[in-house]
C-alpha cells in the first residue's frame, strides 16, 4: 500500500541546508497501522508531509497505491491528496466560513464520492450529529479534531495521516479522540500513518518507529 | 496500478464548483468586507462609466446633429472655400441630374439663446434622413413650405428655450420665426425649418451652406467639376466635423479624470481584495492540501471576480448613469458656452456602453486581483514559518516600490522630452503622479525609522517599529489618497490661477463702458452720428468684424481704432515696440495666443490673410491672449478690416462714457433707437457673463476632482478597515504588557493622522507640478492659450485638512471597535493563532 | 354624359394620390372646394402657344407624353413622360422658396421583361422644375419636353421628350402629323352635373423616334406617341375609386380614347372619343362601349386586370388586348398600372392602358 525508500529531506536556512531526514525507509499495508515517534524537530512532520503528497522530498520515493508521488507533476499530486489521502493536522485546518457538517463532507465532494449513509455514520459516531449547524470557531478543540477526522475518513481513504492529532488537546479529549480514530480506521481498512511525540498514544498502534537524525529506529 | 480516476472522475467543473462555494462562504462571514469590495468596485465603474457616459452623450449629439438632416454617414458636398455657395450652383446640379439637397445653417439668437437655424426642403432630402419621414406625413410636409411655414424642435429645445408649441418667437434681429411644432426626431438644440425660411432668418438670400447626396447617388467628380468648377467639395462621411475637433479637447480632459477617479476606485478594490486574500489564506492551504489543484482554486477564484464584476459592475455602471444624468446639465452649459455645441439632455445610451463598463469593471476587478491570483497559483499547500521574513519582505518591498517609482520617473521625464500635445501632458502627469504614489511607502518608512532611532520611551519606539509594519498594509490606500490630494492640488491651482488671469484679463480687455450691436450697418451710421455730439460719450469706437479661414481653421477678424481704450489697456503677451503706430499706419496685425501658437507665429513674423479680395500680408507685430475662445481671432486696423473685408459686419461697437453716465448712456440709446439696436450691454454684465462662462467650463472639473477625494476617503477607509482586522495581532501583546485599549486606540489614531498628513505634505510640492503641467502642457495642447503659474498656500491647507479629516473619520470606526473591543477577542489572538 | 367625359384618366391618377403617399392631402384635396383659385368657364377659348405654359391662378396641371415604339431589334417598347404641376395656396407662383408649387415628374421605359420607372419632386420658383409656353420647355432636374432646336413653329409641332434613371434613359423626337385635338366643347370639359371641369386637349398625333435604353443597353427606336394636356382647380367626385383608361392608335389612322370609371356605389360609367385620322372627334356614350376585364393578375399585393375586350357597337370595333409587360406596376407615390399595349380583333393597333385604385 504504503513503500518509503531512501527518503531524504533537507531544509535552506542562511547558514546553509540543515538535513531532517537522511534516507528513511518503511512499507506499511493496507488496514494496518504504525505510530512516528520522536522529539520535536526529528522530522516527523516533514516525513508526514512528504507522504501526504504536500512537499517535495530531495530524494528518495514514496510510492502510495502503486503510484510514485514524487514524479508526479502538481495536478496529479493534488488529485491523490484529494482522492487518496485523509490528513488531520494538529492544528485542525478546518475552513472557518464552512459549518460543521459542510466542513465534513467538503473533501468527499471534492473527490466526487459523496455518500450520504457514510456521512450519517460518521457524523453520528463522532458524535457531532448536534453541531452540524455551528461554525468551527464555535467548538472546543475536541469537536474540531472530531470533525477534522471525519472530513478525512468521509473520502474513504486509502491512507490516513495524522500529524500530533491530540496535541492541541488535553488528554481525556485527546484519548477520547484517538478511540474514535481508531475504530473508524478498522472500520475502513485504510492505513493509518500517525506522528506523535506521545509514547503512551503511539502504543495504541499495532507498529511504531522512532525517528531520531533524520534516520528510523525500529 | 495506474491512477485513471483523477481526471475524469470527479468532473473538474464540480471541483470548481465546491471549491467556489467554499471561498465564497467566506463573504458569508465577513459581509463588511464584501460590501467594501462590491462598493469600491462599483464607484470605480460609476466614476468611469459616468465620464463615458458623458463623452458619448455628447458625441452623439454632434453626430445627431449632422446626422438628423442627411442621415448617418451621408456624404455632402459644402463650398471649397468653406461658408456658404450660391443657390444658383444647386440647381444647376440638380438640371444636370445630381440627386442633391439643400441645407443651409446658422445661428439666431432668441432672447439670451443661441439657436441654431438648419434649413432643409423636404422634398428632395434623402430617405435615410431621420427627417425625411416627414414626406410620409403629408398634412406636416405641407404646412412646413405652405403658409407661414412651421419650424420642427425636439421637445427638449422648446422647453430649454421656454417656447410652448405654436409660438413664433422673434429672434433677436427681429425675423419671426414661422409657428413651432415638437418633432422628437429633430437635432438637439436646432430648429429645423423649410430652406426658404431659414434663408429669411438667416438673411441669406440664395445661400446655401452644403447639399446632400442620396444614399444611391454615385458621384461623377469630372461632371460635377465641368458644372460648379472648384466651388465645391466632397465632404467624406467620415471627416470628423469642426465640433469634433473643437470639442476633443474638452473629452479627453473628462477621460482623464474619469480614469483617474476609476484607478483610486481600484485602490479600494485591491485593498477589500487584499483583506479577503489575506484572510483566506489558511483556507486556501487547507484547501490545497485536501487536494484541490491550484488551477482549480483559481478558477473557482476567477468565478468570484465574475460574479464580483456582474453585480458591482451592474451597480456601477447604473451608478454612473445616475452620475452622467446630474453632471450632464453642466457639461451641456460648458460645452455649449465653450464652443456652442448643443448637447442633447436626455440621456441615451446604448447597449455597448453597458457592456464596456462592465468590461471595464472587469478588467479592474482582475487587475486589483491579481496578486491574489498570481500568489494562489504559487501558493504551497504548507506555510513554513520564516521567523525573518517580514523584515526582509519589508526591504525588498521598499527597494522594489523605490524601482519602480525610479522607472515612472524616467517615463514620465520620455514622456516630456518626446512627447506632443494632449496626450503627452496627461502622461506626464500620469506618470509623475505614479512615481511619487510608489515612492511615498519608501518616505514615510524613512521618516518612521528616523523616528524610531530618536524615540526613547518604549511605548514611542515600539510606535515607530510597528508604524514601518503597518505601510504596506495601508500603502495603497495612503497611494489614493496622495494621488487624490495631488490632483485637488493641481487641479484646483490651475482653476484658481485661471479664474485670477481671467478676472484681470477680463478687466484688461472690456475697458468701454457699453458694447451694442445695431441691427445693421444703416443704423449703426445713425447711431454713431448721434453718439458723436453726446456729452456723456467720449468715444464710439467701431469694433467690426469679419470671418476668414487660415489653414482649415476658423479665425475672426476684429477691427481696431488707435484709442487709449487699448493702446493704455489692451493685454498683450508680446509686442513690438511701435506696435499702435505700426498696426495703423503698415501691413500689420495683432494676433491671439491660440492662433500664434497653432501656426507657429512671434511677433515679427509674417501672415497671409485671406481676405474678401486677395491675400493680404501682414507683419505679426503683438501677440494677445483670448482665454476661453476655441477660435483663432486677428486685430486689424479699423481701416484695414473695411478696405479688405467686403463683409465686415458695420454693427459692432464699443462706447466710452462718462463715469456714472452709463445707465443713462443705455437707457437714451434705447429709447432713442429701440428696434435699430439688436443687442447692448453695460460693462458689468458682460463680465459677469463671461465669468459664468469660465465658472461652467470648470464645474465638471471641479466636481468630479470632489469625487475623486472622496472616492480616495473611502478607499483610506477600506485599508484601515482591513488593516485594524490584522492589527489586533500585534496589538494584543501590547495590551498584554499593561497597555489599556483606549491608549492604543489613541496611538492608533495619532499614526493614521500622521501617515495622511505626511501624504498630504508629500502631495503639495507634487499638486504644483501638476498644476505647472496642466497650465503648461494641457492648457496649451488643449485650448492654444498658457496661463502664468500661480500658487495658493490657502489651498494647500485645506487640503491637509480635508486629508487630515478623510484619515480621521476612516479611522474612526475601526478604533473605536478596538476601543471598545473586549478583551475576550483580544486573548483570542492568542488561543486561535493562525 | 358629356360632363363625365372630361374626368380623365389624369384625374384618375390625382385620385389615387388621395389614398394616401407623399403629399396625399395636397393632392387629394382635389375633391375640395377651391374657392379661391380660378375656375374653368365655358366658352373660354384656349389660345396657343400660351395655353401650352402652366395656368398658376389653377390649382393643378399636367403634361403627359406616352409613346409605343419598335426597337431595330424589332422587340415593341413603350415609355411615359409625365410632369404634374401642383398649387399649395391660390398665386403660388412667386420668386424663389416663396413659390408654393410643387412640381412631380413620373417616367417609365417598357419592354416585353422590363418596367422601369422613376419619379421627381421639385419645388418652383428656383429653376429646378418648370415649364414655359414659348419656346415649349417642360422640365424637372434633368428630365425635359422642349422645343427642338430644329424647330421653326411657336407651337409643340416639334418636340424632345428625355428623361432617365440608374437604369433606364430614353430621348425621343416627336413630330406632329396632324392637328392639336381639343377635348369636351372646344377644350372645356364638364366633369360632373354640379358643374366641375377643366381645360383639356391633346396631340395623338406625334411620331416618334430615338433612343431607349434598358439598363444600359441603348436600342434604337422609333413608333407613335400621344400628349395629353390638362388644368383645373377641382377635378374629382367624392365616391370615385379609380379608372381603366385607354388611348388606342388604331392602324389606318385613327385614334380611340375610352375609358371606364368605378365608383364606391354607382354602376361603372364609360366614355369615349373617336378621333379620325384628320383629327375630327366623335364622342362615345356608354351604350355604345363595351369594356370587359378578361383576366387579372396579382401586382403589390392588388388585382389588376390585364387583359380587356373592348367593343364599340357603331363603328363595328370588337378587340382583345394584350399588355406589353404585364408587370408595368408604377410603385411610385401614388401607385398606378400604365404601360403599352396591343390589340387584335376587328381592328389591330397598339396604345397605352392605365388602371389606378386597385
Amino acid at each position: 500500500m504504503l513503500r518509503v525508500e531512501r527518503l531524504s529531506k533537507s531544509y535552506p536556512t542562511p547558514q546553509g541546508p540543515i538535513p531532517v531526514l537522511r534516507g528513511v525507509d518503511f512499507t506499511l499495508d493496507a488496514g494496518a497501522s504504525l505510530a512516528l515517534t520522536g522529539e520535536s524537530g526529528s522530522g516527523k512532520s516533514t516525513l508526514i508531509h512528504l507522504v501526504g503528497a504536500l512537499d517535495d522530498a530531495d530524494s528518495g520515493e514514496v510510492v502510495l497505491d502503486g503510484v510514485a508521488l514524487t514524479r508526479l507533476p502538481e495536478k496529479a499530486r493534488a488529485a491523490m491528496r484529494r482522492d487518496k489521502i485523509g490528513v488531520v493536522f494538529q492544528q485542525f485546518n478546518l475552513i472557518p466560513s464552512l459549518t460543521v457538517a459542510e466542513n465534513l463532507g467538503f473533501q468527499a465532494r471534492l473527490a466526487g464520492r459523496y455518500d450520504p449513509p457514510w456521512q450519517q455514520e460518521l457524523t453520528e459516531r463522532l458524535g457531532l450529529a448536534a453541531l452540524g449547524a455551528r461554525y468551527p470557531e464555535e467548538l472546543s478543540g475536541g469537536q474540531q479534531q472530531r470533525v477534522a477526522i471525519g472530513r478525512a475518513l468521509a473520502v474513504r481513504p486509502k491512507l490516513l495521516l495524522a500529524d500530533e492529532p491530540t496535541g492541541n488537546l488535553d488528554e481525556a479529549t485527546g484519548d477520547n479522540v484517538m478511540s474514535l480514530a481508531l475504530d473508524l480506521v478498522a472500520a475502513t481498512g485504510c492505513a493509518f500513518l500517525m506522528a506523535t511525540h506521545s509514547e503512551r498514544l503511539a502504543s495504541r498502534l499495532r507498529r511504531r518507529v522512532r525517528l531520531e537524525s533524520g534516520f528510523l529506529a525500529q | 496500478m495506474k491512477f485513471p480516476g483523477a481526471m475524469k472522475f470527479p468532473g473538474a467543473m464540480k471541483e470548481t464548483l465546491w471549491t467556489f462555494a467554499a471561498l465564497a462562504s467566506h463573504w458569508r462571514r465577513r459581509p463588511g468586507n464584501f460590501g467594501m469590495l462590491l462598493l469600491g468596485l462599483a464607484m470605480a465603474t460609476a466614476l468611469w462609466s459616468g465620464v463615458q457616459a458623458l463623452n458619448a452623450q455628447a458625441r452623439n449629439s454632434y453626430d445627431a446633429a449632422t446626422a438628423a438632416i442627411s442621415g448617418g454617414g451621408a456624404r455632402t458636398l459644402g463650398s471649397s472655400r468653406g461658408g456658404l455657395f450660391d443657390q444658383d450652383l444647386f440647381v444647376k446640379l440638380r438640371r444636370a441630374g445630381f440627386n442633391v439637397s439643400p441645407v443651409l445653417e446658422g445661428s439666431v439668437r432668441i432672447g439670451e439663446e443661441n439657436v441654431r437655424i438648419i434649413g432643409v426642403e423636404p422634398l428632395s432630402l434623402p430617405r435615410r434622413s431621420p427627417i425625411a419621414h416627414l414626406r410620409s406625413r403629408a398634412d406636416l410636409i405641407e404646412d412646413f413650405f405652405s403658409g407661414p411655414g412651421r419650424g420642427f424642435a425636439s421637445p427638449e429645445t422648446l422647453r430649454r428655450l421656454n417656447l410652448a408649441e405654436g409660438a413664433q418667437p422673434l429672434t433677436n434681429r427681429g425675423r419671426q420665426l414661422p409657428p413651432l411644432a415638437a418633432l422628437a426626431e429633430a437635432p438637439p438644440g436646432a430648429i429645423v425649418v423649410d430652406i426658404g425660411v431659414a434663408q429669411h432668418l438667416l438673411d441669406r438670400h440664395e445661400k446655401l451652406s452644403r447639399l446632400i447626396l442620396a444614399d444611391d447617388e454615385t458621384l461623377d467628380e469630372a461632371r460635377l467639376k465641368s458644372i460648379a468648377g472648384d466651388a465645391l467639395r466632397l465632404v467624406a462621411a467620415n471627416e470628423e466635423s469642426e465640433l469634433d475637433r473643437l470639442t476633443d479637447s474638452f473629452h479627453l480632459n473628462l477621460t482623464a479624470f474619469g480614469f483617474l477617479a476609476f484607478l483610486v476606485g481600484l485602490f479600494i478594490v485591491h485593498a477589500a481584495y487584499g483583506l479577503a486574500f489575506e484572510q483566506r489564506l489558511p483556507t486556501l492551504r487547507t484547501l490545497r492540501a485536501l487536494g484541490v489543484a491550484p488551477m482549480h482554486l483559481v478558477a473557482a477564484m476567477a468565478w468570484e471576480i465574475a460574479v464580483l464584476t456582474l453585480a458591482a459592475g451592474g451597480a456601477g455602471v447604473i451608478g454612473g448613469y445616475a452620475l452622467a444624468r446630474a453632471l450632464l446639465p453642466d457639461v451641456a452649459r460648458s460645452l455649449e458656452s465653450l464652443y456652442g455645441a448643443q448637447i442633447s439632455e436626455n440621456l441615451a445610451l446604448d447597449a455597448r456602453w453597458w457592456f464596456s463598463g462592465l468590461a471595464m469593471a472587469g478588467a479592474g476587478a482582475v487587475l486589483a486581483a491579481a496578486s491574489g491570483l498570481l500568489k494562489t497559483l504559487r501558493l504551497p499547500p504548507l506555510s513554513v514559518s520564516r521567523p525573518i521574513a517580514w523584515r526582509a519582505e519589508h526591504h525588498r518591498y521598499l527597494r522594489r516600490q523605490a524601482a519602480l517609482a525610479v522607472l515612472a520617473l524616467v517615463a514620465a521625464a520620455c514622456a516630456y522630452g518626446f512627447g506632443k500635445g494632449l496626450a503627452s501632458g496627461f502622461a506626464v502627469i500620469g506618470l509623475a503622479l505614479l512615481a511619487a504614489a510608489l515612492f511615498l511607502p519608501v518616505g514615510l518608512a524613512g521618516a518612521l525609522a528616523l523616528g524610531e532611532h530618536v524615540a526613547r520611551r518604549p511605548l514611542a519606539r515600539w510606535f515607530f517599529a510597528d508604524g514601518r509594519q503597518e505601510i504596506s498594509g495601508l500603502s495603497l490606500a495612503l497611494m489614493a489618497l496622495l494621488i487624490a490630494l495631488a490632483a485637488n492640488i493641481g487641479v484646483g491651482g490651475m482653476v484658481e490661477g485661471f479664474r485670477q488671469t481671467f478676472g484681470r484679463w477680463l478687466d484688461a480687455r472690456l475697458v468701454a463702458e457699453v458694447y451694442f450691436e445695431a441691427a445693421t450697418p444703416a443704423d449703426a451710421q445713425d447711431i454713431e452720428a448721434w453718439a458723436r455730439k453726446q456729452s456723456d460719450i467720449s468715444a464710439i469706437l467701431p469694433v467690426w468684424r469679419a470671418k476668414t479661414r487660415i489653414g482649415a481653421w476658423p479665425v475672426d477678424v476684429f477691427g481696431m481704432t488707435p484709442h487709449e481704450t487699448y493702446t493704455a489697456h489692451f493685454p498683450l503677451l508680446d509686442a513690438e515696440p511701435n506696435m499702435w503706430t505700426d498696426l495703423r499706419d503698415q501691413d500689420a496685425v495683432l494676433v491671439s495666443e491660440q492662433l500664434a501658437r497653432r501656426l507657429g507665429l512671434g511677433v515679427g513674423a509674417m501672415i497671409d490673410i485671406p481676405t474678401s479680395h486677395e491675400d493680404w500680408r501682414a507683419r505679426v507685430v503683438g501677440v494677445f491672449p483670448d482665454y476661453g475662445n476655441p477660435k483663432g481671432q486677428l486685430r486689424i486696423d479699423h481701416e484695414k478690416l473695411k478696405r479688405y473685408f467686403d463683409d465686415a459686419s458695420g454693427i459692432h461697437y464699443s462706447l466710452r462714457a462718462a463715469p456714472g453716465a452709463t445707465p443713462r448712456v443705455i437707457e437714451d440709446m434705447q429709447q432713442r433707437f429701440d428696434g435699430k439696436i439688436a443687442r447692448i450691454i453695460d460693462q458689468s454684465e458682460l463680465k459677469a457673463l463671461s465669468t459664468e462662462v469660465f465658472e461652467r467650463t470648470f464645474a465638471v472639473t471641479t466636481a468630479l476632482n470632489t469625487l475623486t477625494l472622496i472616492v480616495s476617503g473611502v478607499a483610506l477607509f477600506a485599508s484601515l478597515l482591513t488593516l485594524s482586522e490584522m492589527r489586533r495581532a500585534r496589538i494584543a501583546p501590547v495590551w498584554a504588557l499593561g497597555a489599556t485599549r483606549r491608549q492604543l486606540a489613541g496611538l492608533e489614531m495619532i499614526r493614521v493622522l500622521a501617515f495622511a498628513a505626511g501624504a498630504a505634505v508629500f502631495a503639495t510640492p507634487l499638486g504644483l507640478f501638476m498644476t505647472w503641467c496642466l497650465v503648461a502642457i494641457v492648457n496649451v495642447a488643449a485650448f492654444g492659450w498658457r496661463l502664468p503659474f500661480h500658487m495658493f498656500p490657502a489651498q494647500w491647507l485645506v487640503v491637509l485638512l480635508i486629508a487630515l479629516c478623510a484619515a480621521f473619520f476612516a479611522a474612526l470606526v475601526p478604533l473605536v471597535r478596538l476601543a471598545r473591543s473586549a478583551p475576550t477577542e483580544l486573548l483570542r489572538v492568542f488561543s486561535n493563532e493562525r | 354624359m358629356k360632363d363625365r367625359r372630361s374626368i380623365s384618366r389624369r384625374s384618375a391618377l390625382l385620385l389615387a394620390l388621395s389614398s394616401g403617399g407623399a403629399l396625399a392631402k395636397g393632392f387629394g384635396g382635389l375633391a375640395d372646394k377651391a374657392p379661391d383659385f380660378a375656375v374653368p368657364q365655358p366658352g373660354t377659348p384656349l389660345v396657343f402657344p400660351k395655353d401650352h405654359g402652366p395656368h398658376p391662378d389653377f390649382r393643378t396641371e399636367w403634361w403627359y407624353v406616352t409613346a409605343n415604339l419598335t426597337g431595330a431589334d424589332g422587340a415593341s417598347y413603350g415609355v411615359q413622360w409625365t410632369l404634374f404641376r401642383h398649387a399649395l395656396e391660390p398665386n403660388a407662383t412667386r420668386a424663389g422658396w416663396d413659390d408654393r408649387n410643387v412640381w412631380m415628374g413620373h417616367a417609365a421605359a417598357t419592354s416585353a421583361s422590363e418596367h422601369l420607372f422613376a419619379q421627381k419632386f421639385a419645388r418652383g420658383g428656383i429653376g429646378q422644375a418648370g415649364v414655359q409656353a414659348m419656346p415649349f420647355h417642360a422640365f424637372i432636374d434633368d428630365w425635359a419636353l422642349e422645343t427642338r432646336d430644329d424647330s421653326t413653329g411657336a407651337g409643340i409641332e416639334r418636340l424632345r421628350v428625355s428623361a432617365g434613371d440608374r437604369n433606364f434613359a430614353y430621348a425621343l423626337d416627336l413630330a406632329a402629323t396632324g392637328p392639336i385635338v381639343l377635348q369636351g366643347e372646344s377644350g372645356y370639359s364638364r366633369k360632373s352635373e354640379t358643374g366641375q371641369a377643366s381645360y383639356y386637349f391633346s396631340q395623338p398625333f406625334f411620331t416618334a423616334e430615338g433612343s431607349v435604353s434598358l439598363h444600359g443597353r441603348k436600342m434604337q427606336v422609333s413608333g407613335r406617341a400621344w400628349m395629353d394636356r390638362e388644368w383645373s382647380s377641382q377635378a374629382l367626385g367624392p365616391d370615385q375609386k379609380g379608372w381603366d383608361w385607354f388611348a388606342l392608335h388604331l392602324d389606318g389612322g385613327a385614334k380611340l380614347m375610352l375609358y371606364r370609371m368605378r365608383s364606391i356605389e354607382a354602376a361603372p360609367y364609360l366614355f369615349g372619343n373617336w378621333i379620325d385620322g384628320g383629327g375630327a372627334t366623335s364622342l362615345l356614350t356608354g351604350e355604345d362601349i363595351g369594356l370587359e376585364p378578361l383576366e387579372t393578375i396579382r401586382i403589390a399585393n392588388r388585382d389588376v386586370p390585364i387583359r380587356w375586350r373592348v367593343q364599340i357597337k357603331s363603328r363595328g370595333l370588337d378587340i382583345k388586348t394584350q399588355a406589353l409587360n404585364p408587370r408595368s406596376w408604377m410603385g411610385t407615390d401614388p401607385a398606378y398600372w400604365e404601360g403599352p399595349i396591343r390589340f387584335r380583333g376587328s381592328h389591330m393597333g397598339e396604345g397605352y392602358l392605365e388602371m389606378t385604385g386597385y
